[in-house]
């Protein structure tokens, strides 16, 4: 038995619809397909039960700032106050629903309705509406800005839920905590600042396709075979080649965090010393001419500073719509039940020198124009199979059965990078949610 | 940094990227400069030399015919389609394609391998070139300015985009080379599904 099996199995615990649609070694197509399942996931699983990811603080650089996002299908806006207090509030106007505000960011002290002129505050506080005396005796207090109940910031990552009794952000994110402090540690300053404009690429397919492969190692030397193949152009093949040597066995491991979170750790695959991850890394724009004035600049640091240019190394999946990787933040947007935006942030960091930020964008440009839209083109292939009513299932078996793979250490299980071990457990969460059962 | 003064291991800028420098991020800023003023209307000979470029360019994208028009490209190329409209400050901002000569040959190279996914079936695309206007600046160097419709059928989907093209070419022999070419899409920062054709 592997050590997932030893567990106590939520999605045994219970017998209901789900039962089953989500089984211990597969899902139900209906899942990607049904727009009535949709519909309650965009209310429990964004959102209504649990954390999702909002926005970045970076995002909201001083007191007024707003940044209009989405929470599953609400429209919301992220809100600074005048003190510089975050807030989430609906951009739903609370007469008859037009959204109060159309910008996509900037600053505000309050919105203005542009159907009838109700006016709110930044925090939602509805402070005026045109000609009152046609409500007789009005109570504002009852008529603000719907409000996201919980908003916490972990670190410049600000999350919401509409469940008053959720754990705290820090709680919730449990084990992926200390994989997100190494992501944002790696940063000379500790933090990271998004500042490019976000890659908003989008797909004709269910958004769940996004998160089943954020923590997939089988795929890489299959999918992303055109930017390996483009990769030994000029002989050797670097970055992502070692994903095709025995992945099942080789150094890099996948991590169950719990609570639908997961990461991939490719850093075994690359050396440990200083520089190693810029060794690795295929040629980008400048990277010679660059290269050769940081080191004469810095000496014996350029390969840390070096290495800044480069990601991370790890897949930080933070469930449902945070994905962290390399050094970009990706935002998991559902739009419909057959189609998805996937938002990416390149990442800027201080602490380096210019040459360093200059590199940093080109690496950040790579995978998603050679990499990313290979595995869109089979997300949307898979939407299209999933039409055949008659074939019914999605597998996630890929180690079930595969004792020697799965560890304990630390209280989480650690397993093959190929292993479907990110699934499974992902699905545990979402079922928690659709139940119902979180706190 | 200028091409003829590059150390002997980086001449090919196919495979070397030495030339990129911190001057050749300043050069593009000052094309971007050049490529926002106003200008004379053009001799019709130059402005027939100019849209007849555009639109050999265009035929050699549409027909598939790639590496004949890679070698339309100066080895200091620069085939740019930003995100931040206008093109932001490309040292602090990513781009949809910011491809240096070796980055574009490697563009070409993987559209090529037959295993891009996103390019199978590979999309068929039409560009129509219109509003040309052209100049040639006190260096010699041919500016160009035109607007775009790029219509684009792939996997069972009809697509447009729309915007408009910089281009500074370099004199070359009787003909031209592109230094720069970059692309302004109208909704360069919203939603696009595979953006791996290309404009
Ligand atoms: S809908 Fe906003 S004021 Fe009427
Ligand atoms: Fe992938």
């Amino acid at each position: 038995m592997t050590i997932q099996e030893q567990r106590p199995a939520a999605m045994a615990a219970r017998i209901d619809r789900w039962t089953d649609l989500v089984r211990p070694d597969r899902v139900h197509r209906t899942l990607y397909t049904e727009t009535q399942v949709f519909a309650e996931e965009m209310v429990k699983v964004f959102g209504g039960e649990s954390w999702v990811y909002l926005a970045h603080e970076s995002q909201l650089p001083q007191p007024n700032a707003f940044v209009s996002v989405r929470m599953g299908l609400r429209p919301v806006l992220v809100t600074r106050d005048r003190h510089g207090g975050l807030h989430a509030i609906f951009n739903r106007c609370a007469h008859r629903a037009a959204t109060v505000c159309r910008e996509e960011s900037g600053t505000a002290k309050s919105f203005q309705c542009p159907y009838h002129g109700w006016t709110f505050k930044n925090n939602g506080e509805l402070v005026g509406v045109p000609w009152p005396q046609g409500y007789g005796e009005m109570d504002r207090a009852e008529f603000g800005l719907t409000r996201v109940t919980r908003v916490e910031s972990y670190r410049g990552f600000v999350f919401g839920t509409m469940n008053a009794d959720a754990p705290s952000v820090e709680e919730w994110l449990g084990h992926a905590r200390p994989w997100l402090d190494h992501w944002l540690d790696r940063a000379p300053e500790g933090e990271v600042l998004l500042g490019s404009a976000a890659y908003r690429m989008g797909f004709r397919g269910n958004w769940k396709l996004a998160y089943d492969n954020a923590g997939d190692g089988y795929h890489p030397s299959f999918s992303h075979r055109s930017l390996l193949e483009m990769a030994s152009r000029m002989g050797e093949s670097k970055d992502m080649s070692y994903f095709g040597r025995t992945p099942d066995d080789g150094p890099m491991v996948s991590y169950s965090l719990g609570n639908g979170h997961s990461v991939i750790d490719q850093r075994p695959a690359h050396g440990d010393e200083p520089g190693s991850f810029w060794r690795n890394q295929r040629p980008q724009p400048g990277r010679e001419f660059f290269e050769e004035s940081i080191r004469a600049e810095h000496g014996d640091d350029a390969d840390r500073l070096l290495d800044l240019a480069i990601g991370a190394q790890i897949n930080l999946s933070i469930f449902p719509n945070l994905l962290i990787i390399g050094n970009q933040i990706q935002v998991i947007e559902p739009l419909a039940v057959d189609r998805t935006q996937l938002t990416w942030h390149a990442t800027r960091i201080g602490g380096v020198p210019d040459e360093v930020s200059i590199l940093r964008m080109r690496t950040q440009e790579d995978f998603p124009a050679f990499g990313e839209p290979d595995d869109q083109a089979n997300f949307e292939e898979a939407q299209r199979g999933l039409a055949a009513p008659e074939a019914e299932w999605i597998l996630m078996n890929r180690g079930l059965d595969v004792t020697e793979w799965q560890s304990l250490v630390d209280g989480v299980i650690v397993t093959a990078v190929t292993d479907e071990l990110h699934m499974r457990s992902y699905y545990d969460e979402w079922l928690r949610r659709m139940r119902e059962e979180v706190r | 940094m200028r091409l003829s003064a590059l150390p002997p291991q980086f001449r090919d800028t196919s495979a070397h990227s030495f030339h990129a420098d911190a001057d050749w991020y300043d050069e593009l800023d000052s094309f971007r400069a050049l490529l926002a003023d106003d200008w004379p209307a053009a001799p019709v000979e130059e402005w027939h030399l100019a849209q007849s470029f555009l639109s050999r360019e265009a035929r050699l994208v549409d027909e598939g015919r790639f590496n004949d028009w890679l070698d339309l490209f100066a080895g200091d190329c620069l085939y740019w389609v930003p995100v931040t409209a206008g093109g932001g400050d490309p040292r602090r901002e990513v781009s949809h394609a910011f491809d240096d000569h070796r980055r574009l040959t490697d563009r070409v190279y993987w559209l090529r391998t037959g295993l891009a996914y996103s390019q199978i079936p590979a999309s068929r695309t039409r560009h129509a070139i219109t509003n040309v206007e052209t100049v040639v600046d006190p260096e010699g160097r041919r500016l160009v300015r035109s607007t775009f419709v790029v219509h684009e059928f792939r996997a069972g989907v009809a697509k447009t985009y729309a915007g408009w093209y910089g281009h500074v070419l370099l004199p070359h022999g009787d003909d031209w080379l592109i230094r720069l070419k970059m692309v302004n899409l109208l909704d360069s920062e919203q939603y696009h599904e595979n953006l791996t054709l290309v404009f």
